[in-house]
């Protein structure tokens, strides 16, 4: 159906002839934005309504005390469907130390939070299929459980800022919600969602389009396909300052994909712009010195990387 | 209200002030900032909103007609 959708505004409202680069393009920024932004709309709702019975407040009691290892792995899992943005992580990070959450248990959820979340798997489902978000899930867990065990096992407890360790939690309940009160708030959250991610989404899927259309075909499979090892780590590095662009960015990196870029490359990059951001670092100085920062950094960057060339030869 | 300065606890300090002014109640507003006095008031996800002591709303911002709901409950 939206294909149908994108072939009368492509070959009946602007007239364009079947197989130009120009209608090809064309074609595909319709079509990808039509059904980019109907997964969105669904699945962020949906998303929204889960998070609700989730808050951090009963993710934090869960976790607290919880051994290394298995604690890890559900820290992982939690960070999927516990809602916090950007702007909470700092409270987040301290109520679940105050709460005895271990601290790489702390970091395998501070990890997966951000990088597994429902825009990116939206547009890596809408544009990639099914098969890659579910790899992309999995890589992403994998990474957040392995960066979360490190952290454990190297001690770093003296590097959170000692402030941290003197708050003590006012104990109360989170506010019990009705279903109304979740079908309101995941539509507001929807809404709120959209109307960040629209500009992004589109100028995305634009220039995807574009190179879609006219790029030629093997244009990266030299600099960026699988038998070049420099791909991956400088991919990484391109990703840390792309934050909060995971929208625009999928497209973009979708067409390069079609373009000859390889898989891991593609997915080492996402988890990169995901997991690994300037700002996010910065909002983190507040609870950790930056000797901790740094090894965060380096620990992601690194695990990252192996991502990306595991991939590069599995698939 | 609770929240370290993001856009949402730009716009719950925006919403609080103009409910407040509509049900012509004279209330003190107090914005607390700091993440270690946020989590000590057992807040986790901001904004939050306290009213007379009592944890309303986390991690959202609330449709004015319930911050006037809460703000009548509480007089």
């Amino acid at each position: 159906m939206i294909n149908y959708l994108a072939d009368v505004v492509t070959y009946s409202l602007f007239r364009l002839t079947p197989g130009t680069r120009t209608a090809d393009a064309l074609n595909f920024f319709v079509y990808d934005t039509v059904k980019i932004f109907l997964m969105l709309s669904v699945i962020i709702f949906a998303v929204s309504i889960i998070r609700s019975f989730f808050p951090p407040e009963r993710t934090k009691k869960i976790l607290s005390h919880k051994r290394a290892f298995i604690g890890n792995i559900m820290a992982a899992l939690l960070g999927v469907v516990t809602p916090f943005c950007s702007c909470s992580a700092v409270p987040v990070f301290i109520g679940f130390v105050e709460a005895g959450v271990p601290l790489g248990i702390t970091f395998s959820f501070l990890i997966s939070s951000p990088m597994v979340n429902e825009v990116a798997l939206v547009m890596l489902w809408g544009l990639f299929g099914w098969k890659v978000s579910l790899i992309y899930i999995g890589a992403g867990l994998l990474v957040a459980v392995f960066g979360g065990l490190m952290i454990g096992r190297l001690k770093l407890e003296g590097y959170v800022e000692e402030y941290v360790y003197q708050v003590k939690a006012g104990e109360v309940e989170a506010a019990e919600l009705s279903w109304r009160d979740r079908l309101e708030m995941a539509f507001q959250y929807t809404l709120q969602i959209l109307s960040k991610v629209w500009i992004f989404v589109v100028i995305g899927i634009g220039v995807g389009a574009f190179i879609h259309g006219y790029a030629p075909e093997d244009l990266l499979a030299r600099w960026a396909g699988r038998d070049n090892y420099l791909a991956v780590p400088v991919a990484v590095a391109i990703g840390v300052p792309l934050y909060s662009n995971a929208a625009g960015i999928i497209p973009i990196v979708y067409a390069l994909m079609e373009k000859g870029m390889s898989m891991g490359t593609v997915l080492a990059f996402m988890m990169s712009v995901t997991a690994l951001s300037l700002p996010e670092m910065i909002i983190l100085r507040n609870v950790l010195k930056p000797r901790l920062i740094a090894i965060f950094a380096a620990i992601m960057a690194v695990s990252i990387t192996l991502v990306g060339y595991l991939f590069n030869i599995i698939l | 209200m609770l929240g370290s300065g993001c856009k949402n606890c730009k716009d719950l300090e925006v919403a609080v002030r103009k409910t407040l002014e509509d049900l012509g109640v004279e209330a003190s507003v107090e914005k607390v900032e700091g993440p270690g006095q946020i989590v000590e008031l057992g807040v986790l996800t901001t904004p939050g909103l306290i009213i007379n002591g009592k944890i309303k709303s986390t991690g959202r911002v609330p449709k004015n007609e319930d911050i006037a709901k809460w703000i009548k409950e509480e007089i």
